[in-house]
């Protein structure tokens, strides 16, 4: 293989990688607060897709707009979801498996909902020429999406370690994940806590659905259930509930499945294996994930 | 003033707490002592709304408590240190100190308190960018207490703060308890079931006994009377 060509793949792990990371953090944090495996995310993002759709204006150039309207109504969806599938059952001391039950629900709910709204024919995604535009980088020639992507990656998941690590909120969920009861006699406002982590995943998958929409530009109901499949178990590689570990653990899965394509092309038709080898692979040698968390607690 | 009164809690089929009643005035330090399950925990739970009580009234300066919010409890002054200590492990102990006035709006005074805590403290002050969960056991006790004391309680509530500690760190810890007592007027209310320690800095203290108050009276009278002695002080009648 070329240099070119390597590097060509390169830019590709990235981008996919990326895409795959903005979605698992949103697993993450909800499992990191609620320890709940939000099944419903993929499909949150899936209506991402549908809002991007609709709310991408006809004039491409009030893009930024668009994205920003369609980031703050795909929060607002996760924290619905949140205060109708969840908060009423953890209200009720529910136990864990109902929550999960819930989730389960709450995604064949939002996508039989996509269906009815926007019928199961694919949509095409709006095709933002600042965005998909081809460049050449040297003897590489990329779409713009490949700088871009990762770019605001690293952006988002930078301001979301800030708001984790260094804001009063971040440090409420970080409580609260670890210790709710201590938490609550801290005065922390739980339910507060719990819908603001949806909204900030809801909206991180928002901007992931966006830039999947623009790289793979067909939209159809069913559209969140691979990827949120393999974002998920990126979280779980990476090690559930730790933000860094979602983010690694995307990457990761965003190059092995690339390059095993890309070495490989006679097996592209099962390229979504790897991530499920590589999830076996890993919990095998490391059963909390490559960040577990870490267990410090003198009793 | 805080009053309980006819307080019943189950616990699925069953009874912990079986319908007492108590008084903590303003400014004492009053102790709830008994063995294991006499529903000790249970009681302070009750009053920061951990637990949901099926029939009593629990009040705070006449305000009912049962059905509000733990924060909204928080936040009329009512603070809880937890049985075993629970600081926030891969917390910093700064942070700790930070979230224990997760409900205060008023910044100014906040350096002014976290000094406060590290000069009653001084190891806290030491080790203040060190993860909490590195700390001993006595060490996190007082960072328990700290952090409480960052919420500027006016009734300060403590499950068992000598739980598994060595002899002088407990009397340290009851020494800085006795001290915001005096010096700020604090409501202590404590529950130890090292009750020999407990009744002696105690004005009042309650004998529980497996859901009930079995006894009650000025810390010096329970001392002194034959049947706690026998039962929690360790010393037989002959």
């Amino acid at each position: 293989m070329a240099w070119s060509d390597l590097l060509q793949q390169l830019c590709n792990g990235l981008l996919l990688g990326s895409l795959f990371a903005l979605v698992a953090v949103g697993y993450t944090m909800v499992y990191g607060i609620l320890r709940l495996i939000n099944f419903a995310h993929c499909d949150i993002f899936m209506m991402g897709m549908y809002f991007a759709f609709f709310f991408v204006a006809k004039d491409f150039r009030l893009w930024p707009l668009s994205f920003i309207a369609v980031i703050a109504a795909t929060a607002v969806l996760g924290v619905g979801l949140e205060k109708v599938a969840y908060s009423t059952l953890r209200r009720q001391n529910a136990p864990k498996i109902s929550m999960l039950i819930s989730a389960i629900g709450a995604s064949y709910f939002l996508e039989n909902l996509a269906t009815v709204i926007f019928t199961a024919k694919p949509k095409t995604f709006p095709q933002i020429p600042f965005f998909v535009d081809m460049m050449q980088i040297g003897s590489v020639r990329l779409q713009r999406l490949a700088v871009a992507v990762p770019i605001i990656t690293v952006i988002f998941v930078c301001i979301l370690l800030f708001l984790i690590n260094k804001t009063k909120s971040g440090m409420a969920m970080r409580a609260i994940s670890k210790d709710l009861d201590t938490a609550k006699l801290m005065g922390i406002n739980v339910n507060g806590t719990i819908s603001f982590t949806f909204a900030i995943g809801s909206a991180i998958a928002a901007v992931g659905a966006i830039l999947w929409g623009l790289k793979y530009p067909q939209i159809s109901p069913l559209v969140g259930v691979m990827p949120g499949l393999k974002c998920f178990i990126a979280a779980v590689i990476g090690g559930i509930g730790n933000v860094k570990g979602a983010v690694i653990g995307g990457l990761l899965l965003g190059f092995i499945e690339v390059m095993a394509v890309a070495f490989f092309p006679e097996i592209s038709a099962y390229k979504d294996i790897f991530s499920f080898v590589l999830l076996i692979i890993i919990l095998l040698f490391r059963p909390n994930g490559l960040i577990g968390e870490k267990i410090a607690e003198k009793v | 003033m805080l009053e309980i009164k006819d307080l019943v809690v189950k616990y699925g089929g069953i009874t912990a707490l079986n319908g007492i009643s108590m008084k903590v005035e303003e400014g004492r330090i009053i102790t709830l002592v008994g063995a294991n399950g006499a529903g000790k925990s249970t009681t302070l739970r009750s009053i920061t709304g951990l637990v949901s009580p099926v029939s009593g009234s629990i009040t705070y300066d006449g305000r009912e408590l049962i059905g509000l919010n733990t924060k909204d409890i928080v936040k009329m002054g009512i603070t809880l240190v937890p049985e075993g200590r629970h600081v926030f492990a891969d917390m910093t102990v700064d942070e700790n100190l930070m979230i224990g006035a997760y409900l205060r709006k008023d910044k100014e005074n906040f350096r002014k308190d976290i000094d406060f805590v590290h000069e009653m403290f001084p190891i806290l002050k030491e080790r203040s960018k060190q993860l909490s969960g590195t700390l001993s056991g006595g060490e996190q006790q007082m960072l328990a207490v700290g952090r409480a004391l960052m919420s500027k309680p006016k009734v300060l509530m403590m499950d068992e703060p000598s739980l598994g500690l060595a002899p002088l760190v407990v009397k340290d810890i009851f020494r800085i308890i006795q001290k915001v007592n005096e010096e700020q007027n604090m409501t202590v209310l404590l529950i130890e079931q090292n009750a020999n320690a407990a009744l002696k800095i105690a004005d009042y203290g309650y004998v529980m006994e497996t859901g009930n108050i079995g006894l009650e009276g000025s810390g010096e009278e329970l001392l002194s009377n034959e049947r706690v002695k026998e039962l929690y002080l360790g010393k037989s009648k002959e």
